[in-house]
Formats: structure tokens, sequence, C-alpha cells
């Protein structure tokens, strides 16, 4: 699934938190979408999941234009996972993916939910309350709900943080796998700059709302004469910036 | 509207209620409490008035009734207030369901935690007062049913103050209803209050309920155009709750507020 985002504005009274950004992400491919705090990132986010109306601007899905007419059939084929949302804590793992399941018409529940839990490990924990759960196993849960609908289309928001480096990898090393076996495509948001380095085709570089640079890891080192990722992001976020 | 996905939203809540024995208790204990201390104060008023000699039957009727609304709005609100707290909101409406589907997920749930909190305490006040609600009759099921749509009301319109104002419109939920109370005339009737107050209190469905159920209770005469003006009445305030929950639902798409809800 193709996405392309033409021209998108928000602006939250005079504040333009997005400023005219556009960009695509090829079929299969998976684009980093980078920025210091409060870039506009997860607005950008927002805009895609139809859970935020632009000022001005359209998002293509697979040259669908998202309107809230057909955002219903889009979201579908979409999903999302973030450290910052939670699935309700008070439900078991498995009671969460079958209600998600269900929500996103999935026809054979028991099978997916059976397959997410062998994927990600989830047996020793699956009739567990969510809310009982170690970050590292609410992170695998998460991913699993992001999976549960066989998604084309997936937002990924900082899906590694506050993980310890071995479930990192675990997740990291998910997300290649399942890519290589499953059309889909990856709209990635991280600080984890190995993990862009890593999972991202193409990366975009965003600042107070806009598109600053945007290329692949090697051509964005080479262009800006740093050694890593790590070294350009820091030399982007800091031109002008208050912590210089 | 995709039953299947009105009904895992609906499952989702049942879990909830399902798995945690506090919250079974916590929706029968109120309920419970109000038929105890309803009844003893009504039996009270029977010793010592000679107003009517069913008080106590009236009173209690009007206790069980009202908190039937009650339960039913308070349902309404706190299912949606559990997606906010548990920071499931934005899990929510990414996923691919509708407006409508979510409304009318809630609406079925609500009836079901309802009934749990009421059935009891409807049961309890037989053996311990002499009173049944059952006696009202076939009416019983369309004052019920019109208390409802008014309840869902009230919880959609607070609904759509929290997806407006945030989980802060929290305090709102729990005193709406407390507001509407003196004016639904639930306890005495509607001449106590002044003349103005009374024209206001008509454009309530609440007024309209309760009248009858002494009507009935009291008279033993049943007024179905007036109870068919409660069901009207309750609608209009129905089709104006929906309005207000998808316009609270574009604004909060446009100031964005929908995808960090419960932070």
């Amino acid at each position: 699934m193709k996405l392309k985002v033409q021209n998108l504005v928000k602006k939250f009274n005079s504040i333009n938190a997005v400023n005219d950004i556009s960009f695509e992400i090829e079929k299969n491919s998976t684009l980093g979408l980078l920025g210091p705090n409060g870039c506009g990132k997860t607005t950008s986010i927002g805009m895609m999941l139809g859970l935020i109306t632009p000022t001005s601007g359209k998002i293509y899905i697979d040259d669908t234009c998202l309107k809230p007419k057909n955002r219903i059939e889009l979201l579908s084929l979409m999903n999302f996972a973030s450290p910052y949302i939670e699935l309700p804590k008070k439900l078991t793992v498995k009671q969460n993916l079958e209600v998600y399941a269900r929500l996103y018409g999935v026809v054979e529940i028991n099978k997916r939910v059976d397959e997410m839990v062998l994927d990600l490990n989830l047996k020793n924990f699956l009739h567990k309350k969510t809310g009982e759960l170690s970050s590292g196993q609410k992170n695998r849960v998460s991913l699993a709900k992001s999976l549960i609908n066989k998604p084309k289309l997936l937002f990924l928001d900082e899906p590694t943080a506050s993980l310890d480096p071995d479930v990192g990898d675990f997740v990291r090393e998910y997300i290649e796998k399942y890519k290589k076996n499953n059309e889909l495509t990856i709209l990635l948001a991280s600080h984890n700059m190995k993990e862009v380095e890593r999972l991202c085709n193409k990366i975009v570089m965003m600042k107070k709302g806009e598109i600053v640079d945007s290329g692949t890891c090697d051509q964005l080192i080479k262009k800006h004469g740093r050694q890593n990722l790590e070294d350009t992001f820091l030399k982007i976020a800091r031109s002008n910036s208050e912590f210089k | 509207m995709n039953l299947n996905k009105i009904f895992a939203l609906s499952l989702r809540h049942v879990y909830l209620i399902k798995g945690s024995f506090p919250r079974i208790l916590d929706l029968i204990y109120w309920p419970t409490i109000q038929i105890f201390l309803w009844g003893f104060i009504s039996k009270f008023f029977t010793l010592n008035s000679s107003y009517f000699e069913n008080t106590v039957g009236i009173i209690l009727s009007a206790a069980i009734l009202y908190d039937f609304l009650f339960r039913s709005s308070i349902s309404y609100n706190m299912m949606f207030l559990e997606e906010i707290w548990s920071r499931n909101f934005t899990n929510l409406f990414i996923a691919p369901i509708k407006i409508s589907e979510i409304i009318a997920a809630l609406t079925f749930t609500a009836i079901f935690r309802t009934l749990i909190g009421l059935v009891p305490a409807a049961l309890l006040a037989i053996p311990l007062f002499g009173v049944s609600i059952f006696k009202i009759g076939i009416p019983l099921i369309f004052l019920l049913i019109t208390l409802y749509i008014f309840g869902v009301t009230l919880g959609l319109l607070v609904t759509s103050g929290l997806i407006r104002f945030g989980p802060s419109f929290e305090n709102i939920a729990w005193a709406s209803l407390f507001f509407l109370a003196p004016l639904g005339c639930i306890y005495y009737p509607i001449e106590i209050l002044p003349d103005w107050l009374q024209i206001i209190a008509k454009l309530l469905p609440l007024v309209h309920i309760f009248e009858e159920m002494r009507n009935v209770l009291i008279h033993d005469i049943v007024d179905y155009y007036q109870i068919l003006k409660a069901i009207i009445i309750s609608f209009i305030y129905f089709v104006f709750g929906i309005i207000i929950f998808y316009l609270s639902y574009d604004g909060a798409k446009n100031r964005g507020t929908l995808i960090n809800m419960g932070e």
C-alpha cells in the first residue's frame, strides 16, 4: 500500500503545528519520520489516521484520498502502535486481542489470535490482565494488536521506547521478519537512530512542523558530513535550537 | 451499522464487568442502598402522615425509577470514561468503527450494566417493604423505555462534553443528573413547583413519567397520551444528544484532542 502526503497543513489557532509537508512512502517500504519533540510527527500521524482534521492538504492511500466518507474503509487496512496509548488494563491479553480482532472485522478470530500469540511469544501471559504486564510484555501485546488485522499500512510511534535492549531487539527483528513475509508499508516515528538505520528505506526529517531534509540514511549522513544518523540528527535538530 | 463491531465493543465492557467482582458489587450496592434509605424514610412518612395510604409504594417506586434513569446515564458515562482512564481512547477511534456503532454499543451495554444494579434492588423491595414496582403493569415497560432513552441522552451530552473538554469534564458527569432531579418532580407532584418552573419542568420527560407513575399507583388509571408525550419528548432530546455528540467529535478532530485523550 502506498501513502502519499500532499501539502499537509495543520494550524491550531495561530500555531502552525504542521506546515505544508509532502512525502511519499512506496508500497512495502519503511519511512522513518524523525525530528525533535514537538516537531509535528504525532500531529502528522494523527492526520494520516483520520484522527485530526487537516487545515489543508491531502492524504492519499493507494491513490484514494482520505476523507471522512471513506475513513472507516481505509482504517480497516491500517493500524497503529504506540507506547503512549494502551489497551484496556483490566482485560486479559486474549480478551483484548479478541475484541480488537472483532472491531477490525477479522474473519477467523481464534486462528489469527493464535498466530499472533505464537509469533510474539505471548503464551505465558495470555490470560493475565494487560495492566499487570511488564513494559516489554505490554509492548509486544500492543504490536500484536497493531498486526491483528494484517494491515497493509502500519504506523509505529516509538515502538521500542522504554524497552530494554533485548526486548527492543526482539521487536525490531520481528518487524523485519514480518515485513519480509507480508505486504506491509510502515511509517516509523522514532528517536532511536539505530532502529531507524536498521528498519527504514527512507528518512524524512521534520523540524518546527516542516520537512527540513529527506533521503536514504546514507544520503543524509553523507550530505551533512557526519559519521552516523545520530550525529546527523543532532546537526539538523540543533541548528537554531534552544539546546545548541 | 455492523452488528459484529457493536458486539465487539459491548464485549469489551462485558469482559470488564465479568472479570471484576468489586465492579459487580459496586453496580448492585448503590441502588440497594437507595432502596433501603427511601424505604425507611417513606415508612416513617406513612406512620406520621395521612397524605396517601401507599406512601411507601409511591416513594419507593419513584426511587427505583429514578435510579433506573440515574444508572442508565452513569453507565453510559462510565463506559466512555473507562476508555479515557485506560488510555484506550486512541486505539478505539483508529479502529474501523463508526460513531453510530460506538453510540449503539454504549447504548446497548448501558442497559446491561443498569439491570445488574437495579433488578436485585427492585426484587429486594418486595419482601422488605412489600413494594413491587411490577404492580405498575404494562405501562412500566413504556416508562422504563422512556427513562432509558432520556438517561442515554444525558450520557450522550456528558460524553460530548468529555470529548470537547477532555477528562476535566468528568465532574459534570456526576453532577448532571442531580441538576435535573428537582425539576423532574420525582418524589412530589408538579404543583409543588412555582408556576414559572412548572413550564420549564414540562419540557422534560421526567415530569410526565413520574406524574404518570403516581397516576397509575394512586388512581389506578393509565393515561397513554401522557406516556406517549414522554416518549416523544425523550426521543427529541435523544436526537439532539446525537447531533451534539457528532459536533463534539468533529470539534475534537479539529482541535486534535482525540490523539492524546487521557494523557
